[in-house]
């Protein structure tokens, strides 16, 4: 008799290769089931059990999970468009043009990477708020609210940083608009202004420290505090209940008591 | 833990968790006077792996498809290359930030482009901090008259502020919070109708980030569609 392609699955899973790269083990056990996030490095950061309930899509709306979902679109996305393009004037902007109209699929490339920068910083509000409005700031999950207050303003940044590389009168006047209301902090101002620009103008220096920004630090700056506000996730007690309080358990009578 | 009746003459009571499957058994005996309370999660919960990592990938793939459907039918904005001498008009920023550039068109930039955009930051960062917005208990529900009073003077302030600016694109929903602020006001959990009922028993923290939501939606909205040339208002249904 054939073999169906789960037991093929199966077989695979139960060999030695597999098990010497994924420590948990074969099963279905719910022990099994446990030592698959447990013993994962990703995996590790979440709980082995969530409560039934938010699974539900009206608990979350999967607000946080989606917004993960556009952040990993965008590192590959960006990465690939990392490989088409130098950050300088005015080479920037002739391979954007390729990447419009030479690059197989450099378009497609490039539209993904730019909706799902939108999408993110939509979803990141929307999170925010949907987290705000159920409470689940609470004690004891406030120092993951104010990470992911951090992480909005990243994600900010993020997308105010790539809207620069194209190097087009779109993204050059836009990013010239936002960077002088750095220029208004008072007696700071136009030293943040030279700082963020490496120079006094948006110009080649600007696009490079923005590239800089967007491919590397801002990026794994995200990488850092995601990594900490999954896991304070399961550090505060699984995603947060509308009532967290969990109801006083009515002992059983005993004895006499119970008749 | 229950609460025998007061005649009850012992000081203590007893119970017993039985699941044996869940955990051993547990025997309580509490004397009244530390009041001590058992509190146990007793939730129908699901394994992470593969039920909630399954549904996560499920979320993330429509997601994916939908937004791959969005760059293959539209295609992203490509102007001219950039030119230093040459100004579009009006110049605008990143659509986030245009909440922020429409407030500027009002105020100085130190007080739109700094103080508030730092202020709603350390306002973000402080809510979990405050006890008043951890009990989140409705903002009308104790001192009625003197809260109601509070917030006839807030709502008269902040109406003469952004009228005396021409802020009248915060000042409508501005005003229109106020409205459902002094709905919920006239409103109790004892209200009949439940949208009522709702209003009543939200904290003061809904309030302002409700007004928040609403002001940022509206600004960013009209900074978006509705400006035109030197920032002047303008229909996007005309031309």
């Amino acid at each position: 008799m054939a073999k169906t392609a789960a037991e093929y699955f199966e077989n695979l899973r139960e060999s030695r290769v597999w098990r010497s790269i994924f420590r948990s083990g074969t099963g279905t056990s719910t022990l099994h089931r446990s030592l698959a996030i447990q013993q994962n490095i990703f995996l590790h950061l979440f709980s082995t059990k969530v409560r039934r309930r938010m699974l539900n899509f009206s608990a979350t709306w999967y607000l946080g999970t989606l917004t993960f979902g556009t952040f990993v679109i965008l590192v590959v996305t960006g990465i690939l468009l990392m490989l088409y393009y130098h950050p300088s004037v005015p080479q920037a902007y002739a391979d954007t043009k390729d990447l419009q109209f030479v690059v197989s699929s450099g378009l497609f490339l490039r539209n993904l990477d730019r909706w799902s920068a939108h999408a993110m910083v939509l979803l990141v509000f929307a999170h925010m708020f949907k987290v705000f409005y159920r409470g689940a700031y609470r004690p004891p999950r406030e120092f993951n609210w104010v990470i992911g207050v951090v992480l909005l303003l990243l994600t900010l940044l993020l997308s105010y940083t790539g809207y620069l590389l194209p190097w087009d009168q779109l993204a050059f006047w836009a990013i010239t608009v936002g960077s002088n209301i750095a220029s208004a902090v008072p007696l700071l101002g136009n030293k943040i202004h030279f700082l963020l620009l490496g120079g006094n103008l948006v110009n080649a220096n600007a696009l490079l420290r923005f590239y800089v920004l967007h491919c590397m630090i801002l990026p794994l700056a995200a990488f850092f505090f995601i990594g900490i506000h999954f896991w304070r996730i399961r550090k505060d007690g699984g995603l947060y209940t509308q009532q967290s309080e969990p109801a006083a358990v009515r002992p059983q009578p005993v004895g006499k008591e119970a008749q | 833990m229950t609460d025998p009746p007061s005649k009850d003459k012992k000081d203590f009571v007893t119970g017993v968790d039985s699941n044996a499957r869940k955990s051993p058994r547990r025997v309580v005996f509490v004397t009244r006077r530390t009041s001590a309370q058992v509190k146990a999660v007793d939730e129908d919960q699901v394994q992470t792996f593969p039920e909630v990592l399954f549904r996560a990938l499920v979320a993330i793939e429509v997601l994916s498809i939908l937004l791959v459907w969005i760059a293959l039918l539209f295609n992203a904005p490509l102007e001219g290359v950039a030119d230093p001498s040459h100004t579009p008009n009006p110049a605008k920023a990143p659509w986030y930030f245009l909440g922020l550039q429409e407030m500027l068109h009002y105020f100085p930039p130190v007080v739109a482009g700094v103080l508030v955009p730092t202020l709603v930051i350390i306002a973000l960062i402080v809510i979990p901090y405050f006890n008043i917005n951890i009990e989140a208990e409705g903002l009308f529900l104790q001192d009625r008259q003197s809260r109601l009073r509070i917030c006839y003077v807030v709502a008269v302030a902040m109406s003469l502020f952004l009228t005396y600016f021409h802020v009248y694109v915060a000042l409508v929903p501005t005003l229109i919070v106020i409205a459902f602020m002094l709905l919920a006001a006239q409103s109790s959990p004892q209200s009949a109708s439940p949208f009522r009922r709702y209003l009543a028993a939200q904290p003061l923290s809904y309030w302002i980030m409700t007004w928040f939501l609403f002001e940022l939606v509206v600004l960013t909205v009209v900074g978006t569609f509705f400006r035109g040339p030197g920032w002047s208002w303008v229909w996007p249904w005309r031309n």
